[in-house]
């Protein structure tokens, strides 16, 4: 993106666009924009990707804007498979280019301020975009030092890997996992709810633990959770056990697995009730809260997440922002990349009935289903269909739920297909974010 | 292929003055199917093409799948999760696409 196409999304340079695009014939996109309303989408992750792209599909004569500082997006879904040795970081890493080329202007820069009241948003940059609206989508922020000894710093010792960023954390924790010593200990540390992909750290286990049945056969996991129970608990447990017999232990909450406190120096886990644990390796997922460009915009509550009109997405906070995706308060929908490209779109619709004249989805459903990949050959799912309240969301009675559960022998098949389709699905989602 | 649309993108220009009448819903709903049977219902690896399929064989077959009387590793839990009216909204879509 050039330094004039950028410029020209201020308000200042409103008009050069205009004047700007019949020499930009090459880009159709582009032509249409601006004639009927600019949409700006900040974060270009599973929520917002999936929103600019349908904006463009469906919306042809708004224009659309993505702001997102990472040239290239890492998903989080399927990072557990190359802790697996299964996938490399190429596999789920995908360009904006399918984006640009359809129209989409993308902006490499960080969103620094919004300014809610005169509807436009300064980038670290410098640049200031206007809007009309606003589909703000910008994942979660770690909450550094809620564990005591976790900042930064510390997630360069004992990664999070928790978000795709650069890559970087998850191959940080991969080539950990490869020079663990043999019979080492391997320690995770797992918040309690609300928190980014629920069944995440279990297929995260799971996929720990299949690289080292072969890798590191006596090697062993402590899983110490803040919670009692978990998402796909059974399913789970029962895989653990048919497929790596005692290298597992998972710790709950009321047998002191809550970590309080980590020392990377020394390489220690503390306890609530100060146990301390050595480990060989550590990887922390702590506790989480909206990323800091929707709690300085003063969006969140004091849960530390946005609250939404469980219709449109709008903030309850501000006119003409609507938060999508693990920022908000979707509970008990989950903080998954699912619900994030599901509720992106009706958000959009919510957002641009007033500009397009089309008014937006009022009986909406929104969907979610989390695949997980306990072994080779081995997935399982939960899916749900969330409806909305009058003050939230619900999920629809007697439907969803998790795959059917049963000794392995019996249950092989389905967990071999559920491997397969879960490839598809990401396959598929991906596609409808990037291409 | 993507005729899955909203909006025909020939109609773009004339959208500027579309009726305000309400959004089928069948598009809407759709839209989350296309997380595993890709784009417009084409298709994606393991997962089937729902592109043309049959309208009374789409009932059909999703009133089996909601009573778990077709084999299913999820379809099932997903039929349950829909009205009379959205299966039918749903068999209209992806019945009348080529
Ligand atoms: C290990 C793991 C496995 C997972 N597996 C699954 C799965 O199988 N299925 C599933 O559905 N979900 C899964 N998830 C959850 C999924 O990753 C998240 O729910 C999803 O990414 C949420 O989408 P989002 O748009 O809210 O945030 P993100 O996808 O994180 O996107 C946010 C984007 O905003 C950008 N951003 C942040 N701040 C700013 C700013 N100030 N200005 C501009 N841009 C900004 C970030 O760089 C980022 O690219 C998994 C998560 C993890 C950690
Ligand atoms: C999470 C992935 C997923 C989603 C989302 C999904 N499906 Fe499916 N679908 C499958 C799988 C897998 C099968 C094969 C049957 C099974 O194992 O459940 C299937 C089978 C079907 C079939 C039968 C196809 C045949 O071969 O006869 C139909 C019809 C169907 N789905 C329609 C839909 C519709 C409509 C939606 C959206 C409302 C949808 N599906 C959403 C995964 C999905």
């Amino acid at each position: 993106m050039t330094r004039q196409t950028r410029t020209t999304l201020t308000r200042r340079g409103f008009g050069t666009l205009i004047a700007a695009s019949a020499a930009t014939l090459a880009t159709p996109g582009l032509l249409r924009a601006n004639t009927n309303g600019r949409l700006l989408v900040v974060g270009g992750g599973f929520g917002g990707a999936s929103a600019a792209r349908f904006a463009r599909i469906n919306y042809p004569d708004v224009s659309v804007t993505l702001v997102e500082p990472q040239t290239s997006f890492v998903t989080c879904p399927y990072g557990n498979l190359i802790l697996g040795g299964r996938k490399q970081l190429s596999d789920i890493t995908h360009s904006y280019d399918g984006l640009r080329a359809r129209g989409v202007q993308v902006i490499h820069d960080r969103a620094q301020e919004i300014d809610a009241e005169g509807h436009r948003v300064t980038l670290a940059g410098g640049d200031v975009l206007d809007y009309d609206k606003l589909i703000l989508s910008p994942g979660i922020a770690l909450r550094w030092n809620a564990i005591e000894g976790y900042d930064e710093a510390a997630s360069e010792v004992f990664p999070h890997a928790w978000w795709g960023g650069d890559g970087s954390q998850i191959t940080t924790l991969r080539a950990q996992l490869e020079a663990l010593p043999e019979g080492g200990v391997v320690g995770m540390a797992i918040p309690d709810n609300p928190f980014r992909c629920p069944p995440g750290p279990y297929e995260r286990i799971s996929m720990i633990a299949h690289h080292l049945k072969q890798a590191n056969p006596t090697a062993k996991i402590l899983a110490f959770d803040s919670k009692d129970g978990f998402a796909k608990q059974g399913l789970f447990q029962d895989a653990w056990e048919e497929l790596y017999g005692d290298m597992i232990e998972w710790i709950p909450a009321s047998q002191d697995g809550r970590i309080m406190r980590v020392d990377t120096e020394n390489k220690l886990f503390v306890s609530e009730f100060g146990e301390e644990h050595h480990v060989d390796l550590g990887n922390v997922i702590p506790p989480q809260y909206a990323a800091g460009i929707a709690r300085d915009a003063g969006l969140a509550n004091d849960s530390g997440w946005v609250p939404v009109n469980p219709r449109s997405f709008e903030a309850e906070a501000a006119r003409d922002i609507h938060v999508i995706g693990d920022a908000n308060v979707g509970a008990p929908m989950p903080k998954s990349g699912y619900i994030a490209n599901s509720t992106a779109k009706t958000a959009v619709t919510a957002a641009l009935a007033e500009i397009s004249g089309r008014p937006a989805w009022d009986d909406p459903v929104y969907f979610n289903t989390c695949y997980s990949h306990a072994g080779e050959d081995y997935g399982i799912s939960v899916a749900a269909i969330f409806r909305p309240t009058d003050d939230g969301f619900e999920a629809t009675p007697d439907s969803g739920g998790v795959s059917p559960s049963g000794p392995l022998s019996e249950m092989s098949r389905n967990r071999r297909l559920e491997a397969r389709y879960a490839d598809a699905w990401y396959a598929s989602i991906t596609d409808d974010m990037f291409s | 292929m993507r005729t899955r649309l909203l909006l025909p993108t020939t109609l773009a220009l004339a959208m500027a003055a579309w009726p305000a009448v309400a959004q089928p819903d069948g598009p809407m709903l759709a839209e989350a199917c296309a997380g595993c049977h890709g784009q417009a219902g084409a298709g994606q690896g393991a997962i089937s093409d729902l592109r043309g399929y049959d309208r009374d064989a789409f009932l059909l077959v999703w009133a089996e799948f909601a009573a778990d009387e077709r084999p299913a590793t999820i379809m099932n839990r997903i039929a349950r999760g829909y009205t009379e009216a959205d299966v039918e909204a749903l068999a209209d879509f992806f019945s009348s696409l080529e």
